[in-house]
């Protein structure tokens, strides 16, 4: 007999069960699906992270108190003025830029929300935070060190933060205080960059009452130094000037490392989950194969009557439960991408963009592949009790 | 015990049991379905084996289809001992010289009546052209021009056991073995089968063993072997010449 057979065969038959062989293939699908849809949608988050970390690019270095892993931020000196010229003594250091950034109250034309309010000084902004990110000023301009109040709103922070246009040269209230709004951003991609506010270091000192405190040293290399020889003498020389190493450098890449190791823990586990589900799935697919075998005891027995070897029934049932777990396969691949489709539109409304399903090639094959192996091995034990069935029983069967 | 007479001696042992005894356990009872049976079946002969429910007929029949492997004696399809035969063998032996008609036709219900004649030539690995002209041309044989393409379902009994025989025939084997061939069909669609058996028997002078207890349909063959209590009674010719007259005739008497 040939393959071809089988698979005609093994599709009359299915089609024969339709009900039954339905509610096998739902079980196998809703795993695929599952697998397909997590895969591609933490592989697109991941190609996300990375892109917006190659728009910082390599050469930028963030220092943040506490040391990562050990009560992060918690208790920690904060970063002061001083710091801030030690690593400006650095070999290879550009500019170093002293960040303040707090959520705090924002209101315009009356509506209120909470934002980051990112103080930072206006001769180094540009530099350190816009360029290295790839963002630019699409309207208006970076607020002059003269306007005390002015503010550069993210791309999102109208239409979408507030309900209202705030358009350039309008008036926004933060924590308290009347800011001119002086220039807009573009996008970034993500909804938590593209909705803060820029405002100088010296104003958000004075409204937040934090007048040393600093959150974040952004620092920029110079063109011709290696960030990561920089950071290390960074390190070094502010572990000699504070006295012990309570504070964390990090470079782009060793910040991109981090963010992609505990998002490659997330893939693991999601998918751990979903393979699970594909495990149930091919018990349903061995449970149904099983009940077809006794089901057709009689059919088995008038196939080796009329002349099918012990190989033919053991093949017929295999393909048989090959084909349940394919189309299943097949289904689950369509309904995974639709899934991440969906969840991609619904990363864009809620502001993040920049994530994209990644649906490859290799993944629909490997997933086919795994759906029909699936079958295959839970179609093997009750296609074995088929073929090993004697045809005199077989046949009394009823 | 009688042999056969002498119109059978230059004639070919097709299938000959020796001393076969068969026994197999129904619950915690050992039940000997068959003590010990020998018999010749020639090649182009019409046998009818009779015998009460629980003779052990059924068993003899599925001793000499190959499908039952005797616990006991000997069994020799064309001179060859079939306790060598490996179940691989035995299937392709069944596929090949032997052909089933069940009492409950046992077609395979998900595939038309073409595709149900063409499968036993499926597993013969005859090309898919060759197998669906031959299918035709028997189901055409057998009147069923226009249940090609109709499923087990869509056919009253008759025209499901003629489907059963045409698959029978399929392979063109040496011998037809029927099991009840009537018994679910009423009496005037059942003689139309036998008719159909017996013009296929004479035509293309295949063997042919009924296992039937309806002593009309037993009026068809040229031997009649009565079997009870898993062992032959009477042996012998239905006459001492063919009678194919009188088997047309039975239906009336």
């Amino acid at each position: 007999m040939m393959f071809k057979e089988y698979l005609l065969f093994a599709v009359s038959s299915v089609r024969h069960r339709q009900r039954r062989s339905w509610l096998t293939i739902l079980g196998i699908f809703i795993g695929i699906a599952a697998v397909v849809g997590l895969i591609s949608v933490s592989q697109g988050l991941n190609n996300a992270v990375s892109a917006q970390f190659q728009m910082i690019g390599t050469d930028v270095i963030t220092i943040i108190p506490g040391r990562i892993g050990a009560g992060m931020g918690i208790g920690s000196a904060p970063l002061v003025d001083k710091d801030v010229k030690v690593i400006e003594g650095v070999r290879g250091v550009d500019v170093v830029a002293p960040v303040l950034a707090r959520m705090t109250k924002a209101t315009f034309s009356g509506e209120d929300v909470y934002t980051y309010a990112m103080g930072v000084p206006p001769d180094k902004i540009d530099k350190v935070m816009f360029s290295t990110q790839g963002i630019h000023i699409i309207e208006g301009r970076i607020t002059p060190p003269s306007e005390k109040y002015g503010a550069v709103i993210g791309y999102s922070v109208t239409d979408d933060l507030f309900k209202h246009d705030v358009h350039v040269g309008g008036k926004l209230e933060i924590a308290g205080k009347s800011f001119k709004v002086t220039g807009r951003l573009s996008r970034v991609g993500n909804r938590q960059d593209d909705t803060q506010i820029y405002i100088q270091l010296d104003t958000a000192r004075e409204i937040f009452d934090e007048p040393t405190k600093i959150s974040t040293l952004m620092v920029k290399v110079k063109e011709s130094s290696d960030p990561e020889a920089v950071a290390k003498d960074i390190k070094d020389k502010l572990k000699k000037s504070r006295g012990e190493e309570d504070f964390t450098v990090m470079t782009a890449q060793q910040l991109q490392e981090t963010v992609q190791s505990v998002l490659g823990i997330i893939q693991v586990v999601l998918i751990g989950i979903a393979a699970i589900s594909l495990l149930v799935g091919g018990v349903g697919i061995m449970n149904t194969m099983y009940t077809s075998v006794q089901e057709r005891t009689r059919q088995i027995g008038i196939m080796k009557a009329i002349g099918a070897t012990n190989e033919d029934i053991q093949l017929i049932f295999m393909v048989e439960s090959g084909l349940l777990g394919l189309i299943g396969g097949a289904i689950g691949c369509t309904l995974g991408i639709l899934l991440a489709l969906g969840v991609e539109y619904g990363a864009a409304q809620a502001g993040f963009s920049a994530l994209k399903a990644s649906v490859t090639p290799e993944l629909i094959l490997l997933a086919l592949g795994f759906s029909f192996v699936v079958g295959i091995l839970s179609g093997t034990l009750p296609a074995r009790n088929a073929a090993k069935m004697n045809p005199v029983d077989a046949l009394r069967y009823e | 015990m009688p042999e056969h007479a002498s119109k059978h001696e230059h004639t070919e042992v097709l299938i000959r049991l020796d001393k076969v005894r068969k026994t197999y356990a129904l619950g915690k009872v050992m039940v000997q379905a068959l003590r010990g049976v020998s018999l010749q079946v020639y090649r182009g002969e019409f046998v009818a084996i009779m015998g009460p429910s629980g003779s052990g007929k059924s068993t003899l029949m599925n001793t000499l289809g190959a499908l039952d492997v005797p616990t006991g004696g000997k069994l020799y399809f064309e001179g060859k001992d079939l306790s060598k035969f490996s179940e691989s063998e035995l299937a392709r032996l069944r596929g090949k010289k032997i052909g089933f008609i069940f009492q409950q036709f046992n077609l395979i219900p998900n595939l038309t009546a073409i595709e149900n004649v063409a499968l036993p030539m499926v597993f013969q690995g005859v090309p898919e052209k060759d197998r669906l002209a031959r299918a035709k041309k028997l189901l055409v044989e057998l009147g069923l021009e226009k249940r090609l393409n109709h499923r087990p379902m869509e056919m009253s009994g008759g025209e499901q056991q003629r489907v059963a025989i045409a698959r029978a025939f399929a392979n063109n084997p040496d011998v037809i073995l029927a099991d009840e061939p009537t018994g679910n069909l009423d009496s005037k669609t059942g003689k139309q089968i036998m008719s159909f058996l017996w013009e296929l028997h004479l035509r293309e002078n295949k063997t042919i063993i009924v296992v039937t207890h309806d002593p009309t349909i037993a009026g068809y063959a040229e031997t009649l072997v009565n079997i009870r209590d898993g062992e032959i009674m009477h042996n012998h010719q239905a006459s001492s010449q063919y009678l194919w007259p009188k088997a047309r005739g039975v239906g009336k008497k």
